[in-house]
């Protein structure tokens, strides 16, 4: 891991150098909430909007030619970082759950699932990419069905079987809350066996592992920004591009047509048909400056960090009477976010306890309740980790649990 | 606020009503049940209020959530069983007050007992809404009660 330094990259996120209350340096482990901002995407935005701030695409001047462009730009970059044959398969949208309800509300409008057809999820899910399912299945009266997950936290890919019904099958690549990495080329193969498409939640994954949609050959892969070092409010989704120029639109408004008439509209080629009213222009700016810093970075040493440091928490964790992590506990196919319960104590009372620390974790249920009752638990509290993430900070948490038990007398 | 001042949140008081809940479980005969969930953390509270004409006869509960939302519910059951149903209501009214008068309420030992406890809480946005759960549900139960002792 030449070149990945964390003490240097540490210091182009200045909030990380801050104290909480009491004077406690902050030790910020809630990154698959969302992830810090380096200085160099806070600085292309604000670079984008004291200098080239205008409308894209309909402003007829030099601001307006500079906004576009700038615009654009941010899409050539994740479509280069992502690795998609084409740029306009790159769609913004303001945010993952966004862009997955984009694809279950055109998939269900342009008549790829209906009455009778399957759609299959998994128990591993993110509620936002479960509830856009459970709509679709509501409007079109297909049948939602899912993969259970085993006492471990990995995927039971034999909990269910795909048949020619199943039109879609939408799993998560890395599970917010338990950290696993699911097995999604097998996952793709199987569907693709059937015929059915596959979308698949990629908001831990793409910030943590090198992604190549192409390779991966999956259908639909939806992300956010602001998980992956860039501003919050945009979203994307990419999709193949025949299937996109098939599919019908989203939100109709401003820029997603062709040619409009009071009685009916033709639309735009994708991406725009998907992309109604003014988008996420100097979001897209800033995710363009959150890409080139993480390819500076170099993604595989990204990853790399992750395991490292996930590995670390994990054998320091397992160590603690009393905790239990609910997921995988070895370092093997698993992503840096670690759920846990602490007998006897509530995981909000954890989270306060490492919060008066200045541990900053997130507790709940992480919008995954139907995974949290497969582990017989209500909540979690839950640290995740990040390419800043440093050994030290995981010795503050293991400090901040032993001072929590001590406190509750657990 | 100091945030790393947990001691004004957990107070003694508090920590005893969680570690040992006044009126805990939930029990016949009962007017109305309800369910109240906070949405963002996932707590729940099944709670069943009995009235006796206009006397609160008891308050049963059966709640998860951390120890603020437990310790809330047991000293919500020693302030309302017994009380007359407006008398109760009152006590809600001072200790919502208490809850969201972001630390600036002084809170009244005579109508609130144990829930002066509670007066660190309300230093702690994000806890208030804990606090309150049971109290939440304990206002819808009893309208529901009363209801039905009217009709």
């Amino acid at each position: 891991m030449t070149g990945f330094d964390v003490e240097a990259i540490r210091k182009d996120f200045p909030i990380l150098s801050r104290t909480m209350a009491g004077d406690r340096p902050l030790v910020y482990l809630d990154s698959a909430n969302t992830s810090q901002k380096p200085r160099q995407v806070v600085e292309a935005i604000e670079r984008h909007y004291l200098e080239h701030n205008a409308n894209v695409a309909r402003a007829m001047h030099q601001l307006g030619a500079e906004a576009s462009e700038a615009f654009e730009l941010g899409r050539d970059k994740v479509a280069a970082f992502i690795g998609a044959p084409r740029r306009e398969e790159v769609v913004f949208t303001k945010n993952a759950s966004e862009a997955l309800n984009l694809v279950a509300r055109v998939l269900g409008d342009g008549g790829r699932v209906g009455a009778g057809d399957e759609v299959v999820v998994t128990q591993m899910e993110h509620h936002s990419n479960l509830v856009p399912w459970q709509l679709l299945a509501q409007r079109t009266g297909a049948d939602l069905r899912w993969y259970g997950v085993t006492p471990e936290g990995r995927l039971d890919l034999d909990s269910h079987t795909l048949t020619e019904r199943t039109k879609v099958v939408a799993v998560t690549w890395v599970s917010n809350m338990l950290g696993t990495i699911n097995p999604v080329a097998e996952i793709v193969r199987r569907a693709h066996e059937v015929g059915a498409l596959v979308v698949i939640d990629a908001s831990q994954a793409v910030p943590q592992l090198p992604v190549d949609v192409a390779a991966l050959g999956a259908d639909f892969v939806a992300f956010t920004g602001h998980k992956m070092v860039g501003p919050t409010g945009i979203g994307v989704l990419w999709g193949r591009y025949d299937l996109l120029a098939e599919l019908p639109p989203f939100l109709g408004g401003g820029e997603m047509i062709e040619t409009v008439s009071m009685e009916r509209t033709t639309f735009a080629a994708p991406p725009h048909r998907f992309e109604a009213g003014t988008p996420p222009i100097a979001q897209s700016v800033g995710l363009g400056a959150a890409v080139d810093y993480l390819t500076d970075l170099g993604m595989e040493n990204v990853a790399a960090h992750e395991q490292q440091i996930t590995a670390y928490a994990l054998s320091a964790m397992n160590e603690l009477p009393g905790v239990t992590i609910v997921g995988p506990k070895e370092p093997v196919d698993r992503g840096g976010a670690i759920s846990f319960t602490i007998d006897g104590v509530h995981p909000h009372d954890v989270a306060q306890l490492l919060d008066s620390q200045g541990v900053a974790v997130r507790a709940g249920h992480h919008c995954a309740k139907p995974l949290h009752q497969c582990f017989g638990v209500q909540s979690t509290t839950r640290a995740s980790f990040y390419l800043y993430t440093t050994e030290a900070e995981i010795d503050a948490l293991v400090a901040g649990i032993r001072h929590t038990q001590s406190y509750f007398g657990a | 606020m100091n945030a790393s001042n947990v001691d004004a949140l957990y107070q003694e008081i508090i920590l005893d009503h969680y570690k040992h809940p006044h009126g805990a479980g939930l029990r016949e005969p009962f007017g109305a049940e309800v369910h109240h969930v906070n949405p963002t953390c996932g707590d729940e509270i099944t709670l069943r209020v009995h009235l006796e004409g206009s006397r609160v006869a008891d308050v049963s509960y059966d709640s998860v959530g951390c120890s603020i939302s437990q310790a809330s519910a047991s000293v919500l059951n020693d302030l309302v069983v017994g009380k007359d149903v407006d008398d109760a209501l009152t006590t809600l009214n001072a200790f919502q007050e208490l809850m969201q008068g972001r630390g600036q309420v002084e809170p009244d030992e005579d109508v609130l007992e144990d829930g002066i406890a509670f007066a660190g809480v309300a230093q702690f946005p994000a806890r208030v809404k804990c606090a309150l759960l049971s109290w939440m549900a304990w206002k819808d139960a009893v309208a529901q009660a009363s209801a039905k002792e009217d009709s």
